[in-house]
């Protein structure tokens, strides 16, 4: 082949392709589906579901195989559609970055029609805000962050609750009265259930001490292995996360030691290590909203906790090596959190450097527990830059 | 059997036609994926290559996206024009990130809405002072540039967690780790109300311009790019190899802080650890694939950009996993690689019997390449 | 003691990935091929490795498994770099995102699935000495396959006539050429045998070492390992001994923070990355240092007649 044939043949290769994709321009627009609808910025071009279904999109962090945080919100997805069945029409996106992406995504939902968008992560507060105030009309549920707008609720779960009753089992199993936590990233949230599962232990077990190592990410399988491994060194033998994978319950089934499942039920991960799972079940409050909006009585500015009490958290799957009576307490506490008899963030509360940080006779309130900062008394170490205020 | 014979003279045909060939066989492939996944192959096509620029607002995501991309790569270019091969140029991004962050939190309520020209600029300083240590390594103590701008990648993303976590972390943030949100005044003005293009798109497109000017028109481009293709001939001339690095260097090192610096103060508002998304690494692609030319690139970064709104896209409308996008991106550099040796090479049928020494009249007699591989060759054969 | 001898166990565990990538990576650069794509390797022979071991239930066949995937990519790596003359560094960028990316989209089929109980290892009758036995004897058999394939190498490099054969190409493979070596047909070989190697690292993650597949899992290890190559200025002991140091380094970091010790964790991370330019600096300020420490073709293109 010459150097001319050559440039012929590539000029007609790329005339073809591009024919080709003329082609195919057209076709979709004779394919008349509301998935067509280039992606838009005006609120004008969001499509009012008035008499079709209700579409409802998920933006997710992680993958949705990764068997914990964002497992659980699928599984949530799934039990909506289960619920609604026709009524509406769900879509998601996964490993999403908590980055200017996120906003993109947000308003690309939109465009195609879906008028209730959830963003199951933190890191896309901002995004949503800067979506939410340009597109008045879509309404957004936003996890686990603390901003609002007329169109946008934030929601989370008290996961805390979960901790405390793992925490129940984990103070009664251990042997060298050490515990150990694979902490994700030093924010309150994970800060409250490090100090609840101490709380919980410390309840039936006051000589207890609680060793806590940082991953800095929600989600690395590796890392997490290796942390797990190193409580165990210094000791630990029964382990709690607050990540989203299952290495470090598979790592304490290798070294024969226990650990709890977290978000989503581990157990088959390693049966022996298992104790028990602190399952976060979206499903009651993405239903309530999804109600709201059917029905149009949804509101913005809302923070909506929802624990035990709503049947958003639980624990599951306890273990048959967890004695009967300890079983029983698990089940008093979780009867007293529904009917708000118990309350878990209850004075005095001390902090592992002395100061008391709740009076006694007082109950800690959502604000106080929003902004938590301090580890607990039988906690060792400090929060990573959480002293300065 | 087939053999790699050098050409009389590149081939400038083929120059162009091998990014197009590239590109059809890596969407041949994609079209195979798709039939495979179980989607319609035509739609799968449309979301990759026709929904982002369906639009003004999809292409306004476009220009967002392609900016910092585009950015990067006119300076790699150079660098790699000059046989400098800066790997680290996603460190020298987030150093900008870091260095404009640090110049948005001195904003107060009073200042005024210039203050985002000062941001970027420390953006910039920030990229070539993390690119000027790797020059400065290279030059003093011989330190391969590809090895150390490497590291120092790890290194910044490092500093990155160090900051955000730490000193400046926000106060009233509730122990996330991410700085305040910036105020308006450090913030890159928008082109058009309702769309996320900013003035970082025509800083690109003067870019653009400039980089053109300076390597095919000006002496100094001129001295890196033969200091790049023929080192003996340079030095010859007394082209110094010295300033050819530091120059080098410190261009690509300050267009990919000018990029974190845009990222930061534009579309992100605040520095957050998923600051590096990877761009400083694609931008090496998306150099490559626009032939290290000024006007090539723009395409390239633009079709960069295409492959990731599209992997998004193909989420949500054809429930197609987002590991596809990193699966077309590589497969076109790699199908690029492969086609541009065509245009220095063409591929002959030879038959193995050595062939007689006389080479073949309308060959050029002086090729003295043509005639080695007439001879029984232990290399040159694939 | 017993803590620390723990530790001493981790850390030999931890140290054996990056022991097996940066041995691999040793291989091609001696060659004077640097294979930027082996983070795309390992996560391409991770996934490879766990479904084998999913569906068959042998950890060997695994590693088997995975030492492929890492040899067929390596291989059409390899011929685009050495047969078609394309940039080395361009091609394994390629290779990088091309594997993160295909690795992420096969293994979408086993992100939920785990493989059965695993064993622990101990060497009989050694593994119950105190301090010693928990610290070396107790771990999988890879841990001391890495031990022996340095052994291997080293001798292979220095004591072997291939080995001097391929330490000839990486110096100047012009002068290899002209003494009649089949260069390009060399450096292959060492591509495709330190892809493998690679491959091996990559599924030892997924089966061993975290027992799960996920996406992305290697974390950035490919990388680690390119340093380690580099720091450990391309001797296979001294890339043994430093894979430790810097498994060490992480576990330590670790282990100091259960103990409450605040030293800002992300310094820690750093130091195996500046360790490493340091130790570019030290060998490379002197012309014959470089000559005697870094095979000198590393990078650049070879060209037959």
């Amino acid at each position: 082949m010459t150097r001319v044939s050559f440039a012929r043949g590539a000029a007609f290769g790329a005339v073809a392709l591009a024919a080709m994709l003329a082609g195919c321009s057209k076709e979709e627009k004779t394919t008349t589906t509301t998935t067509s609808t280039p992606m838009a910025p005006a609120a004008s071009a969001v499509a009012t579901a008035a008499s079709g279904p209700l579409k409802i999109a998920f933006a997710y962090v992680g993958p949705v195989g990764d068997g914990g945080w964002t497992f659980a919100h699928d599984n949530a997805r799934k039990a909506l559609e289960k619920e609604y069945g026709d009524k509406i029409q769900t879509s998601f996106v996964e490993k999403v970055p908590e980055a200017a992406d996120a906003e993109r995504v947000f308003r690309d939902m939109a465009s195609q029609g879906n008028t209730l968008i959830f963003g199951t992560t933190f890191g896309y507060m901002e995004p949503m805000l800067k979506t939410a105030a340009d597109l008045k009309d879509v309404k957004f549920e936003h996890a686990t962050g603390y901003k609002t707008a007329p169109n946008m609720n934030a929601y989370d779960s008290r996961t805390y609750e979960g901790a405390y009753m793992a925490g129940v089992i984990a103070g009664s199993m251990t042997k060298t009265n050490t515990l150990g936590v694979v902490g994700s990233i030093p924010i309150p949230e994970v800060i409250r259930n490090i100090n609840s599962f101490t709380m919980g232990a410390q309840s039936v077990n006051p000589k207890i001490k609680t060793k806590v190592v940082w991953v800095n990410e929600w989600f690395n399988p590796p890392k997490e292995t290796e942390a797990a491994q190193s409580l165990i060194n210094g000791g630990a033998d029964v382990l709690m996360q607050n990540t989203d994978s299952s290495a470090v319950l598979q790592t304490a089934g290798k070294a024969g030691k226990y650990a709890f499942g977290w978000d989503s039920d581990m157990k088959a991960y390693a049966p022996e290590a298992h104790l028990a799972s602190s399952v976060i079940n979206w499903a009651p409050y993405y239903i309530k909203t999804t109600k709201d909006a059917l029905a149009g009585t949804w509101k913005g500015d809302q923070h909506s906790w929802w624990g035990v009490k709503e049947g958003a958290i639980d624990i599951v799957s306890i273990s048959d090596k967890v004695p009967a009576e300890i079983k029983a307490k698990v089940d008093a506490v979780k009867a007293g959190l529904k009917d708000g008899s118990f309350v878990i963030w209850k004075g005095p509360i001390t902090s592992n450097d002395g100061k008391e940080m709740v009076a006694a006779g007082t109950n800690a309130d959502d604000k106080f527990m929003g902004g938590i900062n301090f580890f607990v008394k039988g906690v060792e170490g400090k929060v990573p830059g959480g002293d300065k205020k | 059997m087939l053999k790699l014979e050098t050409r009389p003279e590149p081939s400038r045909a083929m120059s162009i036609a091998s990014p197009l060939i590239a590109l059809a066989i890596t969407v041949l492939i994609g079209t195979l994926l798709f039939v495979l996944l179980g989607k319609d192959p035509l739609r799968g096509l449309a979301v990759f290559f026709i929904e982002p620029l369906k639009s003004v607002y999809a292409l306004s995501e476009l220009a967002v996206k392609a900016t910092p991309l585009l950015l990067i790569a006119l300076g790699l270019a150079v660098c790699f024009r000059s046989n400098v091969w800066n790997i680290g140029a996603e460190g020298q991004f987030i150093l900008g990130a870091i260095f404009a962050s640090g110049m948005a939190m001195q904003a107060t309520a009073t200042t005024g809405s210039w203050f985002y020209i000062a941001v970027i600029a420390a953006g910039v300083v920030g990229g070539m002072m993390w690119a000027g240590i790797v020059a400065l390594l290279r030059d003093r103590f011989n330190a391969n540039e590809i090895l150390v701008s490497l590291m120092l990648v790890y290194v910044a993303e490092q500093v990155l967690n160090y900051l955000v976590y730490g000193p400046w972390k926000d106060p009233a943030g509730y122990n996330f780790p991410q700085t305040i949100t910036f105020l308006k005044s450090t913030q890159v003005p928008k082109l058009f109300p309702g769309f996320r293009v900013n003035v970082g798109v025509l800083v690109a497109l003067v870019s653009v311009a400039a980089f053109w000017v300076l390597l095919f028109r000006t002496y100094a481009g001129f001295q890196l790019q033969v200091g790049g293709l023929a080192p003996a001939a340079a030095r010859y001339a007394g082209f110094s190899s010295r300033k050819a690095l530091w120059t080098a260097l410190l261009i690509s090192g300050g267009m990919a802080g000018l990029a974190g610096g845009l990222e930061v103060a534009g579309p992100l508002g605040q520095l957050t650890p998923h600051v590096p998304q990877g761009y400083g690494f694609a931008a090496i692609i998306v150099a490559f694939v626009g032939r290290l030319h000024p006007v090539g690139i723009v395409f390239s970064a633009i079709l960069m950009s295409m492959f990731y709104i599209g992997g998004e896209l193909a989420q949500s409308r054809l429930g197609l996993p987002k590991s596809l996008t990193g699966v077309f991106q590589g497969l076109l550099l790699f199908t690029l690689l492969a086609c541009d040796t065509l245009i220095v090479y063409r591929i002959r049928w030879k038959s193995t019997r050595p062939a007689p020494a006389t080479p073949a009249i309308d060959d050029a007699p002086l090729n003295p390449v043509v005639a080695s591989t007439t001879l029984p060759a232990r290399e040159g054969t694939i | 003691m017993d803590q620390f001898a723990l530790l001493v166990a981790a850390t030999l565990n931890s140290g054996t990935v990056l022991a097996f990538a940066a041995l691999g990576l040793l291989i091609n650069e001696r060659a004077g091929i640097v294979n930027l794509g082996a983070e795309g390797l390992m996560l391409v022979a991770a996934v490879a490795g766990f479904a084998t071991a999913f569906h068959t239930g042998n950890d060997w066949l695994a590693f088997g498994a995975g030492a492929a995937a890492g040899a067929i990519l390596a291989a059409a790596f390899g011929v685009l770099v050495i047969w078609l003359n394309t940039n080395q560094y361009a091609t394994g960028l390629a290779l990088s995102l091309f594997g993160a990316g295909f690795s992420a989209f096969a293994g979408i089929r086993y992100s939920q699935e785990k493989l059965g109980e695993q064993h622990n290892f101990a060497i009989p009758g050694l593994a119950d000495l105190p301090f010693v036995g928990p610290a070396f004897f107790r771990q999988h058999p890879m841990v001391y396959l890495a031990i022996g394939l340095t052994v291997a190498i080293a001798w292979f490099l220095h004591r072997s006539r291939a080995g001097l054969v391929l330490r000839a190409v990486g110096e100047s493979p012009e002068s290899a050429h002209a003494l009649g070596y089949p260069v390009r047909k060399i450096r292959l070989a060492a591509v495709v045998v330190g892809g493998a190697l690679c491959g091996v690292a990559g599924a030892y993650i997924s089966v061993v070492y975290t027992h799960l597949w996920v996406e992305g899992m290697t974390a950035g290890k490919g990388w680690i390992a390119l340093a380690l190559t580099t720091f450990a200025t391309w001797r296979p002991a001294r890339v043994l001994l430093g894979a430790y140091l810097f498994g060490g380094v992480t576990m330590l970091q670790l282990q100091l923070q259960g103990e409450g010790v605040q030293i800002s964790s992300q310094f820690l991370t750093m130091l195996p990355y500046l360790a490493t330019i340091l130790v570019l600096v030290l060998i490379s300020r002197n012309a014959s240092f470089i000559r005697v420490n870094m095979p000198a073709s590393i990078g650049k293109p070879f060209f037959p007649g």
